[in-house]
């Protein structure tokens, strides 16, 4: 099989989902704060996502952050789209904005 | 040990004519930027201006930043609404 580069690996995953959260553990056991309230906030609006761990794939964790040019975890994308981290998530589930995006699909 | 004031610094130093107020305890910090030069642009697009500013400490002495941006203009219509 041929071995992916990172940047590729991350462009087929988005391709494969529509809504796909890079973060920091599962969405069962989030790792860190900021993951959490993602995933509680993709829950609000009764999203199906696909999330993806990045510590425990470390090239994708350097990996996401120059393909958005983006330092911080976690990274929404929506139709292979970056729609950002946790702080815009809020902002756009407060103003409703996410529910359409993702009601939209 | 960062300091609120010390990002409040960084961020100054970069944006031009921006307003930051910041709250934190050295592992998290909260931060309002008010910048005119936030307008026209995506949030996507105006957080990235202050990781900009932040740079490299972003991934060495900054552990966690929740950030809200806004234009002067947005930052008046919030303020008079609460």
């Amino acid at each position: 099989m041929k071995k992916m580069d990172t940047q590729e690996k991350i462009k087929a995953q988005l391709e494969e989902n529509d809504i796909i959260l890079y973060m920091k553990g599962s969405a069962m056991f989030p790792q860190c704060g900021f993951s959490g309230k993602a995933v509680e906030i993709l829950k609000a609006c009764e999203a199906k996502f696909d999330t993806v761990d990045v510590l425990s794939n470390p090239d994708i964790r350097d990996g996401i952050k120059q393909y958005s040019s983006w330092p911080t975890i976690p990274q929404l994308y929506i139709k292979g789209e970056f729609i950002g981290g946790s702080d815009i998530m809020l902002e756009m589930y407060q103003k409703g904005d996410l529910q359409e995006k993702i009601k939209a699909l | 040990m960062v300091t609120p004031e010390d990002i409040k610094g960084w961020i100054e130093q970069e944006i031009i004519d921006c307003r930051v107020e910041i709250t934190g305890d050295g592992q998290h910090f909260y931060a309002v930027i008010v910048s005119p030069v936030f307008a026209d642009r995506s949030m996507v697009q105006q957080h990235q201006l202050v990781y900009r500013a932040l740079g490299e400490r972003m991934k060495a002495e900054i552990h966690a930043l929740s950030m809200q941006t806004m234009t002067p203009e947005e930052y008046a219509v919030r303020d008079g609404a609460a």
